[in-house]
């Protein structure tokens, strides 16, 4: 991970780094390190009465079997996003990037929807199964299905995990696609010769070559599952229904914006920023493994 | 265009005018920025009223801004608060009032804010409904009422003859809404018979009220940081008990929390609906049938003269902050005046759909026989003073009382899907809900 | 002739196949943004009443001027105009500034050795664990101390930081081969010169790349701006489309949908126009 020829100045570096080091001190390390302090408090909502309660907000929270179910939810919504946004990607990359008619076209319009904000996926969403202003959903229940992802737990369930995906799935494309293009051609001409049939030559020759790149879009999914989602769900479902939906970001915004809770919303953005410590650091290995090839 | 003609008239030509005018003055001028949450046409009115009161006067400039839903008002000002730069004004809904109320030395009671400016404010001249929810014990004012509705009964009158039900004898018990639903679903009238907006305000707020029952001990928080909810008692048993039957019988459509539910009547889904009286804007524009507002229907086998129901909606909270002239304390106030000022307060209260705040503005609108040209406008007057409040009726002051909505919402809900009986879902609620009380006690006690 | 066949049968259901299969997926992907592009020309009453449409409507472009000229007329009340180019200018500072503070600090850590060199990259390199959510209301804080509510630099500063730049480009620059170094120094040039006539060069597809990426980024942004603006002059667009949507509101529906349109045309359209460098700059990121 080092170079061996590097250059000896001492003080450029420090100059160099100096605009992004300030940025990260006053903008990052400081607030952080007071959200942090407030996990430890508890405070009403204007901060005018302030306690040091130790770790009292953690131990309520784990204590809640809301919490826990939440971390399930989480679990498994991640799992879902992540699998289901991969997967599709995948598909529409090795397919992409074939040699057929109009390859480009194709590609530039799979790549566009990364543009899409969150919160504004979620709208174009509403419009497609809200049951009663979205086109599909008015379809199933004029075809008798009882479609209303307000009260069905598993609907609910499903349409923030297709939006969620759905959004993402571009993201992956574009990684994908990257990741084929890079692999030699020779290496699939090769394959080709052998005469094994494109679908296994696929898994046997070249999904092993892509397998940095899946381990990459791996954890910046289930990153993008645990954070990135709650514009989606807030304007879908607002965690519900009962609790059906309700992800470990989802709750720490809700109790630190809506019930006005900083001190519990702190508790639980430590533990967040604990398990991506974790993933980060996963993931940080894996990197440098990787440029040790 | 038809659809703008309802609020913005008046609103956008006075909005128009003042533009112009605006910056050259803005020097000599004291600002007050003042936050609310109001969208669409509703904050179109909101705008006009700050223009109006510009207009009015030259000392100060209130500046108007929209900071999205109420939560997102409230949590902004708050953080604001906490960084040293609120604004003068806030919006704050009705839900968010013991927050507030609590938040000690980061607000400035209104009737300080009046005193200290040495300016008259006569409590008696709000309406009674509005007034209590927004009084300290003592009676006095400790924020300015805004916009207030109340929930009131939204029926569709074409769906009504088409199942054969009359359109004049409108139902009043809750055993005829049930009649008139089975009739509805019977006639195949609308897809939907019944559905509801604001599931926690309508069935459980409202009702406790109109049936003098008790939703929190302490009458309902106001007499103190110690109560504790009272969701299991019979009566709420009774009525959860009772829509989950209309739901199985096909007869109720559970459309979501809050506002989700506001689409399903204008857009002619479902024939009955509850809803706040200011949604009538939005009706008069989408629906395309003929329809009706009555009072809210009550159970005559609990009681049978219905007590007052509850409000909903906004009041004003003036902030503190360091370097806040005295000047701009004044500014805060004489906007309050203005607002308060009957010929203002019926153009606010016709504009909108929301009640008047003062008897003068409802005088003003009786004597030019708005509610004779516009049938059911004063349905949410009538059930907000149609009996002296109980401390059953006056109000809510229950701290982190947003949670404790949407803790109900996400009970019902399970209870709705058939997970729990209604029972189960009260105690839950009833249990789950009494943590975030007490949590706020400690918060906030010392 | 008589061997093709077979093979050239199987490959061409195979294209079929794939085609197939390629425009389900572009459907899937144009649906809903169709059905947003046709309601917008469609009367704002209809869409509320549950009138989905997937055919242009009678209003045609009404609404995009009045969306343009007016916004939102009861909530924001910023003409869309003035909110584009906010997000404009916000989404184009992110990007360039995040780019090129990413550089520098990527140079800094990687051709240099200094004490506290490791120190500095974790400082970097740990934000990326510290999400929005931990630390907004402090942030706010310290944006609001420093007087910067309300401007651009309160809206774009605190977003320039960036662990995934300075990653990539980090990345980017051990793959550069020391030879080039070498010779640079033998040729008398100093690190500034190196990065100059050497660096930035090789890096122009990479930055062409995270430009896009960062460029949507600072274009979607939600939460920091909703928090951190309460001035019409420095309203983003995600921001008034999700106010226009408001609460307790009569919403303009077909306002709201010619915004949106207006809205996701600009990140788009850098997304395709740059495509070819887009996708070339992961690509040698990935080698």
């Amino acid at each position: 991970m080092q170079r061996k020829t590097i250059f000896p100045q001492k003080g450029l570096p420090y100059l160099l780094l100096a605009p992004q080091l300030a940025i990260t001190a006053v903008f990052f390390f400081w607030p952080a390190g007071q959200a942090v302090w407030y996990a430890f408090l508890r405070q009403d909502a204007f901060g005018i009465r302030t306690q040091f309660v130790g770790f009292e907000n953690f131990a309520d929270l784990f204590a809640d079997p809301y919490y826990l179910q939440a971390i399930w939810t989480t679990v498994f919504f991640s799992v879902s996003v992540t699998v289901l946004s991969m997967s599709v990607a995948l598909l529409l990359a090795a397919l992409a990037d074939r040699e057929i008619r109009a390859a480009g076209l194709y590609r530039t319009l799979l790549i566009w929807p990364y543009a899409i904000a969150p919160a504004i996926a979620a709208v174009l969403w509403l419009f497609l199964f809200h049951p009663s202003i979205g086109l599909l959903g008015r379809g199933l229940n004029a075809m008798g299905v009882a479609w209303d992802y307000r009260l069905n737990d598993g609907q609910a369930m499903l349409v923030v995990i297709l939006a969620s995906a759905w959004k993402q799935v571009s993201y992956n494309f574009i990684f994908f696609l990257a990741g084929l293009q890079a692999i030699p051609r020779a290496v699939l001409e090769a394959a080709a010769i052998d005469g094994a049939r494109p679908i296994r030559r696929f898994w046997t020759v070249v999904f092993p070559l892509l397998s940095p790149t899946a381990f990459f879009l791996l954890v910046v999914n289930i990153v993008y599952a645990f954070f990135d989602t709650f514009g989606i769900i807030d304007a879908l479902t607002k965690g519900g229904p009962g609790k059906a939906t309700e992800t470990l970001i989802y709750r720490a915004y809700l109790d630190g914006r809506v019930n006005l809770d900083l001190g519990m919303s702190a508790a639980q953005s430590v533990v967040l920023m604990i398990m991506v410590i974790g993933l980060t650091i996963v993931q940080f290995r894996f990197i440098e493994r990787r440029v040790h090839y | 265009m038809f659809r703008r003609t309802f609020a913005t008239g008046a609103a956008s030509a006075a909005a128009l005018a003042a533009l112009p005018a605006a910056p050259a003055r803005a020097q000599q001028r004291i600002d007050i920025n003042f936050w609310y949450g109001l969208g669409g046409a509703l904050g179109e009115v909101v705008e006009g009223q700050i223009a109006r009161f510009n207009q009015s006067q030259s000392r100060f400039n209130v500046i108007g801004a929209f900071r999205g839903s109420y939560v997102e008002v409230m949590t902004s000002a708050i953080a604001a608060w906490r960084a040293g730069n609120p604004p003068h004004i806030a919006q704050v809904f009705e839900v968010g009032t013991a927050t507030m109320m609590g938040a000690g030395p980061a607000i400035r009671p209104v009737h300080q804010l009046f005193a200290d400016a040495g300016m008259p404010l006569d409590g008696s001249r709000y309406l009674a409904g509005v007034r209590g929810y927004y009084s300290d014990t003592q009676g006095r004012l400790v924020s300015m009422p805004h916009n207030s509705s109340s929930a009131v009964m939204w029926l569709n009158l074409d769906a009504f003859a088409k199942a054969g039900l009359s359109t004049t004898d409108l139902p009043k018990t809750w055993a005829q809404v049930r009649a008139a639903a089975e009739k509805l679903k019977a006639a195949n009238a609308t897809p939907v018979p019944m559905t509801t907006a604001w599931p926690t305000w309508v069935m459980f707020e409202q009702m406790a009220s109109i049936h003098d029952v008790p939703f929190a001990t302490l009458a309902n928080g106001f007499g103190g940081l110690g109560t504790e909810l009272q969701l299991t008692g019979d009566f709420f048993q009774k009525h959860v008990n009772f829509l989950l039957d209309l739901q199985k019988a096909g007869l109720f459509r559970y459309a979501g929390r809050d506002s989700a539910g506001d689409p399903l009547f204008p857009s002619g889904e479902a024939a009955i609906s509850f809803n706040s009286s200011a949604g009538r804007a939005r009706i008069v524009r989408e629906a395309k049938f003929n329809w009706a507002s009555v009072p809210l229907p009550y159970h005559d086998d609990v009681i049978q003269a219905p007590k007052n129901g509850v409000i909903g909606g906004a009041s004003l909270w003036p902030l503190t902050a360091r370097n806040r002239s005295a000047d701009e304390y004044r500014g805060m106030a004489e906007f309050f005046a203005f607002i308060s000022q009957a010929e203002q307060d019926k153009w606010w209260h016709q504009q909108t759909g929301y009640v008047p705040i003062t008897q003068g503005g409802y005088q003003a609108a009786q004597a030019e026989n708005y509610y004779q040209q516009n049938p059911g406008a004063d349905a949410a007057i009538i059930q907000l003073s149609r009996a002296e409040p109980t401390p059953n009726s006056q109000g809510f002051r229950l701290g982190g009382f947003v949670e404790i909505r949407n803790i109900i919402q996400e009970e019902l809900e399970r209870a709705f899907q058939g997970q729990q009986n209604a029972a189960q879902a009260l105690t839950n609620a009833n249990r789950r809900g009494n943590v975030v009380l007490r949590n706020f006690e400690r918060a906030n006690r010392g | 002739m008589q061997a093709a066949p077979p093979a050239d049968r199987r490959r061409r259901r195979a294209d079929l196949l794939t085609h197939i299969v390629l425009i389900l997926g572009v459907l899937l992907f144009a649906l809903p943004v169709w059905i947003v592009l046709m309601g917008s020309t469609h009367d704002g009453a209809a869409i509320g009443r549950g009138e989905v449409p997937l055919l242009p409507g009678a209003q045609g472009l009404d609404a995009y001027r009045r969306a343009w000229t007016e916004g939102a007329v009861g909530t924001t009340r910023v003409p869309v105009a003035l909110m584009l180019w906010n997000s404009f200018v916000m989404a184009m500072l992110i990007a360039l500034g995040k780019i090129a503070i990413s550089l520098t600090s990527a140079y800094a850590v990687v051709f240099f050795r200094f004490p506290g060199r490791m120190l500095a990259f974790w400082a970097i390199f740990i934000t990326l664990m510290l999400p929005v959510e931990v630390r907004i209301f402090p942030t706010f804080k310290v944006v609001s101390d420093l007087g910067m509510v309300n401007t651009y630099a309160g809206l774009i500063i605190p977003l320039i930081a960036s662990a995934t730049a300075t990653l990539l480009f980090r990345q980017f620059f051990l793959t550069i081969p020391d030879e080039f170094v070498e010779a640079a120094k033998m040729d008398g040039a100093g690190p500034l010169r190196f990065f100059r006539d050497i660096v930035l060069p090789l890096s122009r597809t990479n930055m062409a790349a995270l430009f896009v990426i960062l460029f949507v980024y600072g274009w979607n942004q939600y939460l920091w701006p909703l928090l951190v603006t309460t001035s019409a002059d420095v309203e983003t667009i995600v921001i008034g489309i999700v106010k226009m949507i408001g609460t307790e509101s009569n919403i303009d529906w077909s306002v709201v949908m010619a915004t949106t349109v207006l809205a996701l045309l600009p990140p788009i359209a850098v997304v395709v126009l740059m495509q070819r460098w887009f996708v070339q700059g992961l690509t040698d990121t990935e080698k």
